[in-house]
């Protein structure tokens, strides 16, 4: 992958100006690469040369330790890759095994998570707002964003206790029923939070020099979108109106009507607008669920205290808040998974950088690699 | 054996109950045989345990009080607080205390009046004691200069610390949140105090890759044009420690040569991130000392004096009895070189939308990335004094300095009236700072190559032609 052009024929003779490459090591210790990634960047100047994003410095082998827990340890685990948005490892592992063990999950269980997860998507989507904003320079949206998002996670302490690993959404079901005042505070909340989208509008979106900064960088054309294996927001930004949610309806989205948000030129503004308008989306599914929220049981009947399906492999995918998240189980009919594989959108976009960022300016690594919102917990597992 | 048994007990006694509160990972293991370890007595024990704490007994567990508060915390969600603030004793209280502020200056303005007047006096006074004492007329002149010196050094020195103090309330209250409110007691004044004591403590740290010499050198010379460029600012009728003919050029002159500083940090420092964000500062500082003299330079020919008490006194007076006659308002000419000067200023003084030498997010923290302590404080100081500076200029040059606003307004002194122009604008270095992104290097250049710089030359033309009316 040379990327210097061939030198110039000896007959300009123009003296040959005479520069020198510099190896960066951005990261693993490095304010923003969103944890602890490590970019081996060669520059000449402010260009880049070449670019090596190296990852495995948070890798905890939690697939490997999912070989001799049980299934109901399992998910504990799955709070820890994303854990920006652990509802949906949580849901994601919950809905394969449950595939393994045949368990039907009640109406209102399969409602609540679909609450739960979108909830999750606002929360995960205003911190990728609030980091994004840092990236570019501007620190006000931030605290914004995270002004919003204690609210999201005060809604979920209310249901679970927690506020970040949040092991609410089990096997068969959801740990609890929601305690008498959520369903008034979460409306509370959805009321107070659209208005706040038009003033992130305002506040950053259509900045200028922010529209300077990421509206001509990073561009990722369709075709180089799909081979990539992009997913989420960073491939429906390149234009590509691929979402889980609509094509592979799980829990309740069948029963919410929302749109599939779609970029145009998968620039980085693109993918940040992409996720600042999936708000909006995710506010119009939690009022519909929320609307027709039926009481019952959320637990479903038949989930053993120490699960043993029968031999057999299983995988579901979900449309997690980094993109398409999947999970392979297989079953050898004892208590533990006997293997399982996550598809961990995060680490999938990734390799996005190595390619896309040469040739652009040292700023706007930080432009591309906030853009794609990784988390690292994610990508070592 | 009765010991034993007894401690048995209590174990399986918790055990029971980890196991009824199975979330709770790590405790309960049904799959793994928990007494796999324990001798046979322990099995032995367990089942007659369990009785003693059934699973039904155990409380629910309450994570809110019933109203939807949560236990954990008593935070305010802005539902609650937005609609009615004042309905808050705190939010009342500081409205008391700022228009208290408020009125206190007013008040301490309008009692003192004209500094100059009591330091004549004071001039007077000391003169008269040292000539009866019969010391030589050099001498007392030299200590009259030594004591404006004092004076100047520690206001510039105090101001900086004032202004981080001010900024952070200020970004905290545009963050919707407190900002320091505990250190000295009142919304936490001393809190600067407070960090530059700590980092006075804090170990002078160089890197071994450093160039040590330079690496020491490098605040200092940073750090000192900034005390020397307030010589000759104009900080009132009468208040100038040097009053000096060339004082606008020697400004620029002094000030410019932080950058020599800086680049030395950048290159000193053996960072590679430091050296990126000493030659992106030199770039930088340089490119924009031009559109910032240029904008300055209509100014100068209207007054024809590059003394700033001279064009503080050139903006004196009204037009038809209630316009000021301040730069600023000079149709076109004005505007286009307040604008100008000031985007120039933003950029001299590294902040955010140019502060592409400390870049964080890229940088790490720029030119003084390998910096700590006293070292990292000079440097800082330096940013907040041009701060400073520059909020004096432009108050000097564009919005007539220590004129009053209106006529009847002058029973305020000119200081007051200077500060709170000087205070009005470092409050825009500080609202731009959080409020914008921050440009990209090259985009940067082209800003102040492509736009500024030949609007700066335009802003002459449109300048001279007010010579001619």
């Amino acid at each position: 992958m040379t990327t210097n052009p061939a030198p110039a024929p000896a007959a300009t003779a123009a003296p040959e100006m005479k520069t020198d490459q510099m190896f960066i090591n951005m990261g693993p210790q490095h304010p923003s690469t969103h944890g602890v990634l490590r970019m081996g960047l060669t520059v000449e100047g402010e260009k880049i040369v070449r670019a090596e994003p190296d990852v495995g410095y948070l890798h905890r082998g939690s697939e490997k330790l999912s070989e001799v827990r049980g299934y109901h340890h399992c998910v504990v685990l799955t709070d820890r890759w994303d854990y920006i948005s652990s509802m949906m490892n949580n849901l994601v592992f919950c809905m394969a095994a449950e595939r393994l063990m045949k368990i039907e999950v009640p109406e209102r269980a399969d409602d609540l998570r679909t609450v739960m997860c979108e909830f999750n998507r606002i929360a995960s989507h205003l911190l990728f707002f609030g980091t994004y904003g840092i990236d570019i320079g501007a620190f006000t949206p931030f605290l914004y964003a995270f002004r919003e998002r204690e609210m999201v996670l005060d809604l979920f302490e209310m249901v679970c206790g927690a506020r970040m690993t949040f092991n609410y959404i089990r096997l068969g079901g959801v740990m609890k029923d929601l305690p008498d005042p959520w369903c008034g505070k979460a409306k509370e909340f959805l009321e107070h939070f659209k208005p706040r989208l038009k003033e992130y509008d305002d506040l950053l979106s259509f900045n200028p020099i922010f529209l300077d900064r990421t509206q001509t960088v990073g561009k990722v054309p369709k075709d180089q979108a799909v081979n990539w294996g992009l997913s989420g927001p960073n491939l429906r930004a390149s234009g590509v109106g691929y979402d889980v949610r609509k094509f592979a309806p799980y829990a309740s989205y069948r029963k919410a009507d929302f749109e599939v948000v779609v970029g145009k030129d998968g620039s980085c503004w693109d993918r940040y607008y992409c996720r600042v308008r999936e708000m909006a989306q995710s506010v119009r599914i939690i009022e519909q669920i929320l609307d027709q929220l039926k009481p019952g049981p959320v637990q479903g009947r038949g989930v053993a205290k120490v699960p043993k399906p029968p031999p057999g492999e299983a995988y579901a995918h979900i449309e997690s808040s980094r993109g398409d998240l999947g999970i392979y189980l297989v079953s050898d009919g004892g208590f533990s998974p006997y293997r399982m594989h996550v598809r961990a959108p995060s680490f999938i976009n990734l390799a996005l950088l190595q390619e896309s960022l040469v040739g652009l300016k040292v700023a706007d690594v930080i432009a591309v690699l906030g853009s794609i919102d990784i988390v690292l917990g994610e990508v070592d597992r | 054996m009765s010991e034993t048994n007894r401690e048995n007990v209590k174990n399986s006694g918790e055990d029971s109950q980890g196991s009824a509160q199975a979330p709770v990972p790590g405790v309960a293991k049904p799959s793994i045989p928990a007494a796999a370890h324990a001798k046979p007595a322990a099995a032995a024990a367990r089942p007659a345990a369990k009785p003693a704490a059934p699973a039904e007994v155990l409380p629910e567990p309450r994570l809110n009080n019933g109203r939807g508060r949560l236990l954990g915390s008593a935070r305010l969600w802005p539902t609650e607080v937005w609609p009615n603030p004042w309905a808050r004793p705190s939010f009342v209280r500081g409205a008391y205390w700022l228009a208290g502020i408020v009125a206190g200056v007013l008040l301490l303005g309008w009692s003192v009046g004209e500094i100059s007047v009591w330091a004549n006096l004071a001039y007077d006074w000391a003169m008269n004691l040292l000539r009866l004492r019969q010391v030589p007329e050099l001498w007392a002149q030299g200590a009259w200069s030594a004591v404006k010196v004092v004076v100047v050094f520690h206001l510039v020195a105090l101001a900086p610390l004032f202004l981080v103090w001010w900024e952070r309330k200020i970004s905290a209250h545009m963050q919707s949140r407190l900002g320091p409110m505990y250190v000295g007691g009142f919304h936490g004044w001393a809190q600067t105090i407070a960090d530059g004591i700590k980092l006075m403590l804090k170990e002078d740290v160089s890197p071994r890759a450093a160039d040590a010499w330079i690496h020491l050198l490098a605040p200092i010379v940073a750090a000192a044009p900034a005390v020397l460029a307030f010589a000759p600012v104009y900080f009132g009728s009468g208040l100038t420690a040097a009053d000096i003919d060339i004082g606008v050029l020697y400004i620029f002159a002094v000030s410019g040569m932080t950058v020599i500083g800086i680049v030395m940090a950048g290159w000193g420092s053996g960072n590679k991130f430091s050296l990126l964000g000493g030659l992106r500062a030199g770039a930088q500082l340089v490119s924009y000392e031009l559109p910032r003299t240029f904008s300055v330079i209509p100014v100068i020919l209207l007054v024809g004096s590059l003394n700033l008490t001279a064009i503080n006194d050139f903006q004196s007076g009204y037009w038809l009895g209630f316009i000021p006659r301040w730069f600023i308002f000079y149709p076109v000419m004005g505007q286009i070189a307040f604008v100008i000067f000031l985007i120039a200023s933003v950029a001299e003084t590294n902040r955010i939308p140019f502060d592409i030498p400390e870049a964080e997010s890229e940088l790490v923290a720029g030119f003084h990335t390998e910096y700590s302590g006293m070292k990292f404080s000079l440097f800082f100081f330096a940013e907040y004094a041009y701060v400073f500076l520059s909020s004096a200029l432009v108050a000097t040059f564009f919005l007539g300095g220590g004129n009053a606003p209106l006529p009847f307004l002058r029973i305020w002194p000119s200081w007051l009236w200077f500060f709170a122009k000087t205070g009005l604008i470092a409050f825009c270095f500080l609202w731009f700072r959080w409020t914008f992104p921050r440009f990209r290097v090259d985009r940067l250049m082209d800003f102040n190559w492509k736009f500024l710089l030949p609007w700066s030359f335009a802003n002459i033309a449109f300048g001279a032609v007010y010579l001619f009316l």
